[in-house]
């Protein structure tokens, strides 16, 4: 694994001068995957707040080959640019030297729309890392929910009404989901670890095949919380347990991160506007169930890390 | 330069061509009729006898998609379809047009659900006529082929870099054999060339940045390159449909003339159609109607001029659509024809015959009734509707 001073001297991949919110987590996740790459990459992305942030023509802040063609496409689109690679590789026609592929999509152009397009790229075997900045809602378009939005979540499309009151599912886990695909590698992370972070993509890096990593993404505008707490969110997310950080290799589950003490699912949400309206007398239950979810996900993880 | 005599189906014609081309990258979903092409294809691939990588996707808009990643990479890239897949790729055809990408496609022209149906129409292909793309019309096999190979130096030509389709008829081309030539793999190639991309995204020692968001700043004046690309596109077709003609004994162009000169009526259509119609044409001819056909190849850029121009003597004109815009007004072709003529201030008497949805069939005799009816209403017989639909029961 890198250290701090290593990563320090490798050019960043994107640079400031975005277009993303103060203390907007995505450009944190990408350059933390990509400066753990030794060798070049070409980036792929979905459409979204990254993209949009980022390349605004003349503008573009990526100092590596970035290429965005739609939403729901990320995984296909970097098949077709790792099919490209192998296949004038393979004819001579570019330099024979490793390069490694990524594509970023948020949790809508991957839970949801990219979806079919991100299990087809893993099943075909791709040499590929997807990483899904998982920011918890379609932010792009003004924090409309997804399938990856927690269960009692204020969103523009789960709003807080009179006889419904924010989102009334609970999360889809796709990083199950990814396992289940059976692919050399799933991981779940956040930016705020950012040892752990960088170890896994080294790892990704390290190995072929297709690789998935989930990584957690506060959005300070759609989930509220002041914007220099974006790092802290994302540790209250892991103390919690609401977001654990494992690793699969192989079909081997692995903690990465087990919180000295776990702390209540309260701590986590109380820092959120999404969820103030939870703390009203009347929602207290589902506070009880949200505890009750992630204790019994917590509890199955463990489980899986002792197989 | 060597010539093989051979039979084929469109679809073998097809995947002739493709593995003569040997594209860097085929990525494609299957879908009848087109699944053959991609059957056949696949076979070359296991045998080794392309470069080819096969992307064999979980759907076509991510058969496009990985398509539009894989021309961005830097690397010659084709797929092919029908209906519903062209239809599912329906967003990506723009972006693909938008990112200046010589794609080659090989569509299959077949009917658009709902009822769903298997058989040739041109609705699927009507579907992304403003999408940018350069769209060509085969009227057998032997023009499949010929057009496939045509494209990649339509598509690659530095004034073009537009993605294109080239066209058969499902079914009545795609799975009927026929008497054609095929050329020598070298000869092919030579023709063709090698791709050099110009801005690979590959090449990461100069990192491009692909897709980026425009506003109203910039937006409008990429779009009107990408139109600025299909006004070029015309001088380009007739170019390498010309260096065809030298190389390879059929020279190509716009559209095809047959019995146009003195012609008193010519029907005007796409694809197989005209096959059918020079039948008619012979046996109207026979009777003494003189009657002629045009066959349109280039539907994008639609060459309205050269039409226009050629038709100019021919005071009864009856337009063949294998589609119905329902638009009440008509079928596709024969709307931008009309336009056409308008420009042209010419006295003509146009009609439209909306023809062959979901694989009806068009016999010589409807044809051959169907032109002597407009000669007579011309000379005073019975009139006859502008615009109507032909071979359904109504
Ligand atoms: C086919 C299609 N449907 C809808 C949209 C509109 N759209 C663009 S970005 C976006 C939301 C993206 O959400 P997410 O993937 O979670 O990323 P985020 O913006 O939160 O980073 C939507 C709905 C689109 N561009 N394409």
């Amino acid at each position: 694994m890198s250290n701090l001073k290593q990563l320090a001297t490798r050019r960043a991949p994107l640079c400031g001068g975005h277009r993303a919110c103060a203390g907007c987590s995505a450009p944190n996740v990408v350059r933390q995957v990509l400066m753990a790459s030794a060798d070049p990459v070409v980036v792929g992305s979905a459409t979204g707040c990254l993209e949009v942030t980022t390349t605004i023509f003349p503008y573009s802040a990526w100092n590596v080959p970035f290429v965005h063609s739609a939403f729901e496409n990320a995984g296909a689109s970097v098949s077709g640019i790792e099919a490209a690679y192998k296949s004038l590789k393979k004819q001579g026609k570019i330099a024979d030297e490793k390069i490694n592929f990524v594509a970023f999509g948020g949790d809508g152009g991957t839970y949801d729309i990219g979806f079919q397009s991100l299990s087809g790229a893993m099943e075909r075997g791709h040499n590929l890392l997807y990483v899904c900045y998982d920011n918890g809602a379609y932010m792009n378009t003004g924090i409309q929910r997804s399938s990856a939005t927690p269960r009692g979540a204020m969103t523009t499309t789960s709003p807080v009404g009179k006889v419904v009151q924010g989102k009334q599912q609970q999360r889809k886990d796709l990083t199950a989901c990814m396992v289940a695909h059976e692919i050399p590698y799933v991981a779940q992370t956040t930016p705020a670890h950012w040892r752990d972070l960088n170890a896994k993509a080294e790892y990704a890096f390290s190995i072929d095949g297709p690789k998935f990593m989930n990584v957690l993404a506060p959005c300070r505008l759609g989930w509220g919380f002041p914007m220099e707490l974006t790092m802290e969110m994302c540790r209250l997310a892991a103390d919690t347990c609401f977001w654990p950080l494992y690793e699969v290799v192989d079909g081997r589950y692995k903690l990465t991160y087990t919180p000295r003490e776990k702390k209540p699912i309260e701590d986590f949400l109380k820092l959120q506007t999404r969820f103030r309206h939870l703390f009203r007398p009347e929602n207290e239950h589902v506070i009880a169930e949200i505890q009750q979810e992630v204790d019994r996900k917590w509890e199955r993880l463990q489980k899986l890390c002792k197989l | 330069m060597g010539k093989t005599r051979v039979a084929r189906t469109g679809n073998e014609a097809m995947a002739e061509a493709i593995r003569q081309i040997n594209p860097d990258v085929v990525a494609a979903y299957p879908i009848t009729p087109a699944t053959e092409v991609m059957q056949i294809f696949a076979t070359y691939v296991a045998d080794g006898l392309v470069d080819t990588e096969l992307v064999p996707t979980e759907s076509e808009h991510s058969a496009m998609s990985a398509a539009i990643g894989s021309q961005v990479a830097g690397a010659r890239t084709m797929t092919a379809t029908s209906s519903q897949g062209l239809a599912l790729m329906y967003e990506m055809l723009y972006i693909a047009a938008g990112l200046r990408l010589p794609l080659i496609m090989a569509e299959v022209n077949r009917a658009l659900s709902a009822p769903i149906n298997i058989h040739c129409d041109h609705s699927d292909t009507m579907g992304g006529r403003d999408a940018g793309w350069i769209q060509i019309f085969s009227e057998n096999s032997q023009e499949a082929y010929d057009n496939l190979i045509q494209a990649v130096r339509i598509a690659e030509h530095k004034d073009v870099l537009l993605p294109i389709m080239v066209t058969t008829d499902g079914f009545i081309i795609s799975h009927a054999m026929e008497a054609m030539e095929i050329y020598d793999d070298k000869d092919v190639r030579g023709f063709i060339g090698t791709y050099k991309p110009l801005l690979p995204a590959l090449d990461h020692r100069n990192p491009i940045t692909v897709g980026a968001i425009d506003f109203v700043d910039y937006y409008f004046e990429h779009r009107r390159a990408v139109a600025q690309a299909m006004i070029n596109a015309k001088d380009v077709i007739l170019e390498v449909g010309r260096e065809f003609g030298r190389k390879f004994g059929q020279e190509y162009g716009f559209y095809e003339a047959y019995k146009l000169d003195d012609a008193e009526v010519a029907m005007v259509c796409l694809g197989s159609t005209a096959g059918t119609g020079k039948d008619a044409i012979d046996n109207l001819r026979k009777r003494g109607i003189k009657a002629g056909l045009l066959k349109i190849r280039v539907f994008r850029p639609f060459p309205a001029e050269e039409l226009a121009a050629r038709l100019r003597c021919v005071p009864q004109i009856c337009v063949l659509d294998r589609s119905d815009a329902l638009a009440a007004t008509g079928g596709p072709l024969f709307a931008e024809l009309l336009a056409a003529m308008y420009e042209d201030r010419s006295e003509h008497k146009i009609i439209n015959r909306i023809y062959g949805l979901g694989g009806r069939d068009i016999k010589v005799g409807e044809i051959e009734e169907l032109l002597s009816a407009q000669v007579s209403a011309a000379a005073g017989g019975k009139s006859i509707d502008r615009i109507a639909y032909l071979g359904v029961r109504e």
